[in-house]
């Protein structure tokens, strides 16, 4: 399991950097897909395969079928890609990402200055989840409800307005509803 | 799955950082919304990961039900914050966030 574990981790590391250095959306997509799936593994490995399958299902499945169709109703094309390629220079970069390493190297050294716990081998499952979570986290779910009602609300109002004209607009209201919907 | 897991904590909590790390470089180099969204996303999953490392380690489901929550919060991020990226490209024909900083007020 330990080598699940690691092997997920780092194909989820390894494609979350595809993520943010691909010039093409849809190509950075299927990457941040993969990412999310083997965040399903590392979850399964680490005795959860409650929040693993919903990762699948609601991450990998709904949210991203979201962003599948906003990129497509985009339709941008190679010369996004070429004007991606412009902004992203080795200036860009540079700053950023040294601050970021050193971040991590700084972050790493505390944590392995820190006191080795070993993860124990148990599987919480979706039994006791389900009972922690309408038990003692009953106003949070209805708050996460609320939150995702406010999410549809608000997605249903900021979609770019219906035009009055006879050809079928790209109507895009319908589309994070149904997202949010199936969510609940 | 009754087998021993057996990762060391702080390893993942390392993997949980650096993926939070690359998030926050994406969020901080890309100019096209549609990369910053994706990168927030990865953002998320990286505190998910923490969460379940912290679940696992302490053997109560609180953290997988954080990881539920921050699940409801990244849908309702991404509905709305899909539909201002659609919206913004209706009006400006661009999904470059610093073009989009001319709009004032």
């Amino acid at each position: 399991m330990i080598v699940v574990c690691y092997l997920a981790s780092a194909v989820a590391i390894v494609s979350a950097l595809m993520v943010i250095t691909q010039r093409s959306a849809m190509h950075a997509l299927l990457n941040l897909i993969l990412m999310l799936l083997a965040l399903a593994l590392v979850f399964l490995a680490l005795g959860a395969p409650f929040v693993a399958m919903f990762q699948v299902a609601i991450y990998a499945g709904a949210v991203m079928v979201l962003f599948v169709f906003v990129v497509m109703m985009l339709n941008l094309g190679p010369l996004a890609e070429r004007q991606e390629s412009r902004w992203l220079g080795a200036g860009v970069w540079a700053i950023p990402a040294t601050l970021t390493v050193a971040l991590l190297v700084a972050a790493c050294y505390a944590l392995a200055s820190a006191a080795g716990t070993r993860i124990p081998a148990t599987v919480v499952g979706p039994k006791q989840v389900g009972l922690s979570l309408y038990r003692d986290y009953l106003i949070a779910v209805e708050l996460a409800s609320l939150l995702l009602v406010a999410g549809l609300v608000g997605a249903f109002h900021l979609a770019p307005p219906r035009r009055p004209s006879a050809e079928a607009p790209p109507s895009t209201d319908g589309q994070p509803a149904a997202g949010e919907a199936g969510d609940e | 799955m009754s087998e021993a897991a057996q990762v060391p904590a702080a390893t993942l909590l390392g993997i949980a950082l650096a993926l939070f790390l690359i998030g926050l470089l994406g969020v901080m180099v890309r100019r096209n919304l549609l990369f910053v969204l994706m990168s927030l996303e990865i953002m998320l999953s990286s505190a998910a990961l923490a969460f379940v490392a912290a679940a696992a380690r302490w053997r109560q489901p609180d953290g997988q039900v954080m990881v539920l929550l921050i699940l409801v919060a990244a849908a309702a991020e991404v509905g709305v914050g899909l539909s201002i990226v659609l919206r913004l490209y209706h009006r400006f024909e661009t999904v470059d966030g610093d073009e989009i900083s001319r709009m004032r007020g």
